[in-house]
């Protein structure tokens, strides 16, 4: 069976560019200040967008990972500041009628209608639509765009940017703090449970965009939230570049919870630095979902810095076509005594796609009875596509107990005739081989987000399955 | 319809080498037969090629099922037919529930969607039937199951799809004294209550008949069919063994 390759991709579409602001292409000391001073920052903020970019410009490409496609950025050919309207909206009316379709087409207003707390859609490098229920605001629960969580709590802003992924810490990270914009700033005060979760959806629309949306969230003492973030771009023939970077801030007895589900169009470089702290008894999970993009090296990072704080990293990705390459993994850092952390790393490769797990779990010296558990899955659906394990430990700690699992597997012809004796066509079985494999990371979703993914899913496995 | 299965001089190679040389069969509808033979006389070749497993390839003969010549037919489309193979060794899809697989077997071969609550209240009444747990509706396909709860597993997939053919290829195999009873019965009842099924079970041990009373006993030996009886067949078979029927064989080609 083959179905029209354009089929593959239904996010691809763009809008008629009318913007409010478009930076020229390239990324110059002008370009950084100009951003920092269109969006009337104060002073601190300024300069530490001025050092970073001298970081950034000083750092060399990384060395490792998938060379080849990161050294094909082409830095001067990026637009990096980008901004579509004037004004933020409240409601959907206040959004300009194209941008707002778009929202439409992914679903996004419904969504929030049916099950969200809050919503917040960037588009470009503004977030363009924002709210959040009524009832958390008064519980004190902040939810604002980065921008505004600048403007409105500077105090606690200036504590907690960049405190755990400064610009020294990678060239990505430092080209994020010259031009971040947009992302999401979330503080939840002591005590407060956020049962329902809290979404931001980031769409790119121009070619050879550069998004570098910035978040930062703080759940303070015996707090709770999910939040939840996807994204997708239009299908272009020249590359676009996504480059965020996510703080989390778990405190005592707190608990983060952060879904991605990332849907970039084959065409965007995504290159994201996520890192969370977890205080004593706080527990952070990283629900790491990667359909899309051309290139993503992601590593969620959990560092265990208080006594019984848990970090857990689920991750899948699905790497179709001979051009993509999703690098990704997790990296968990035991500094504390009686830690513990799961990694679960589930890859699919297909046709000529390429899927690597890169992992690092490291114990600190006098971080005694930690315990941790990975695994590492990959399924490969052909012959000509690859997956890779880069898994790295640096246990400096005795009396340890540390699991690790690897597996490399087929679709079973036995398994497929098991299916297909039951009626089941072949194509129905591969599905069904492919959602049982991803079914440790989809039930952790919420319902609606399952059903979505399994359905993106089928339209990535339909178009070439045959 | 003259005959649910009808095989004519059925040659099956795998891998270039030829495993079945001419066999053939007739079952018609409501019949069990029993097709009995040591292992490497070619039985699971023989249960395969019938359900339509692309490794074994059909060199010679014809498989008539209820009408149809399957040779060239898919395994998903003999299902559609009516035929089912419970497998000696079922395999375990992770991640995909019992009900999950059910629901969509179901929809393939019945041809129309019913709800999700409907399903499960058919599901579970079949379950209740045969005693089996509800719990494992929920649970990953054999991930994890003993022998025994593999085996009536399969007898729960035939009796919830229906089939009009059921193979069992060694519904024993691996079972302790209680598993096998317990198979046998589930067999039994769904027998009893579907009597216009037609059941080939496939086996290495009389012990089943004692449950399970068949119409004809077979007996294979390298891949042809070379005695065929009644019930009494595989009695004499536990008394004598099978170098008895071999032996005899061969006296008679003498």
């Amino acid at each position: 069976m083959a179905l029209e390759l354009n089929q593959e991709y239904q996010y691809g579409f763009h809008d008629v560019e009318n913007y409010a602001f478009k930076s020229g292409r390239g990324l110059t000391k002008e370009v950084v200040s100009n951003i920092s001073k269109m969006k009337k920052e104060p002073q601190w903020m300024t300069d530490f967008r001025l050092r970073s970019l001298e970081i950034f410009l000083s750092k060399p490409m990384p060395k490792w990972g998938n060379t080849h496609l990161l050294n094909t950025i082409d830095f001067d050919n990026i637009y990096y500041y980008v901004k579509p309207t004037e004004k933020q909206g409240k409601t959907w009316d206040e959004v300009p009628t194209e941008i707002k379709n778009t929202f439409d087409r992914l679903g996004i207003p419904e969504a929030e209608r049916k099950f969200l707390a809050g919503v917040s859609a960037q588009y470009e490098s503004e977030v363009v639509y924002h709210s959040i229920r009524e009832d958390l605001t008064k519980l004190g629960v902040i939810f604002l765009d980065m921008d505004s969580g600048l403007r409105e709590c500077p105090d606690i802003v200036k504590k907690y940017f960049a405190s755990i992924i400064p610009p020294e810490d990678n060239k990505f990270a430092a080209l994020n703090s010259a031009v971040w914009s947009g992302g999401s700033f979330i503080y939840i005060p002591k005590n407060i449970k956020v049962e329902i979760p809290l979404q931001a959806y980031f769409r790119i629309n121009t070619e050879n965009m550069g998004q570098f949306e910035r978040t930062l969230i703080i759940a303070d003492e015996g707090s709770s939230v999910h939040y939840i973030e996807g994204c997708t771009a239009p299908t272009y023939s020249s590359d676009s570049l996504h480059s965020a970077v996510v703080e989390l801030i778990a405190l005592k007895g707190s608990k983060i919870r952060y879904t991605t589900i990332q849907n970039w169009s084959k065409n965007v470089y995504n290159l994201v630095t996520k890192r969370a702290v977890a205080h004593e008894n706080a527990v952070v999970e990283w629900l790491d979902g990667n359909m899309g993009s051309k290139l993503t090296m992601k590593y969620p990072s959990i560092y265990l810095i208080g006594k019984h704080a848990h970090g857990e990293v689920v991750s899948v990705a699905l790497s179709s076509g001979k051009d993509q390459h999703q690098d990704a993994g997790a990296k968990i850092i035991h500094a504390a005594s009686d830690t513990t952390s799961v990694i679960t790393s589930k890859s699919i490769s297909r046709n000529g796609g390429r899927s690597s797990y890169r992992g690092l779990l490291k114990v600190h010296k006098g971080a005694e009875n930690v315990k941790s558990k990975i695994r590492c899955d990959a399924l490969m659906l052909d012959e000509i596509s690859r997956s890779d394990t880069y898994p790295t430990m640096e246990i400096d700690e005795k009396g340890v107990q540390i699991e690790h699992e690897a597996t490399v597997s087929k679709i079973e012809d036995e398994k497929l005739f098991y299916l297909n004796s039951r009626g089941i066509s072949e194509n129905q079985a591969k599905l069904m081989i492919v959602n049982g494999f991803m079914e440790p990371f989809v039930r952790e979703l919420p319902m609606e987000y399952a059903v979505e993914l399994n359905r993106l899913i089928e339209l990535e496995m339909e178009s070439t399955i045959g | 319809m003259k005959s649910r299965l009808q095989i004519n001089n059925l040659h099956v190679e795998i891998d270039g080498k030829e495993i079945i040389n001419g066999i053939d069969l007739v079952i018609n509808p409501g019949e069990t037969h029993a097709l009995m033979g040591r292992n490497g006389s070619g039985k699971s070749t023989f249960s395969n090629t019938l359900m339509g497993h692309p490794a074994y390839k059909i060199t010679k003969g014809e498989i008539v099922f209820n009408d149809v010549v399957i040779n060239n037919l898919k395994p998903d489309a003999r299902a559609k037919l009516g035929l089912f193979l419970a497998f000696q060794y079922p395999l375990s899809i992770p991640g995909v529930t019992v009900a999950n697989f059910l629901r969509q077997a179901n929809k393939a071969l019945k041809q129309n969607e019913i709800s999700l609550k409907d399903f499960r209240k058919q599901l579970y009444e079949v379950m209740d039937e045969l005693e089996i747990d509800h719990g494992f509706a929920t649970r990953y396909i054999n991930d994890g199951f003993s022998g025994g709860e593999k085996k009536r597993m399969e007898i729960l997939q035939m009796a919830l799809l229906k089939p009009s053919l059921a193979v069992l290829d060694e519904p024993d195999s691996g079972l302790d004294i209680d598993s096998l009873k317990l198979v046998a019965e589930n067999i039994i009842k769904y027998k009893e209550k579907n009597p216009e099924i037609s059941i080939l079970l496939i086996t290495h041990y009389p012990r089943i008949l004692e449950y399970i009373k068949p119409h004809r006993v077979h007996v294979l030996s390298e891949g042809k069919i070379i005695e065929s009886g009644g019930a009494e067949l595989a009695h004499e078979l536990e008394k004598r063994g099978y170098e008895w029927v071999v032996e005899k064989k061969m006296e008679v080609t003498v």
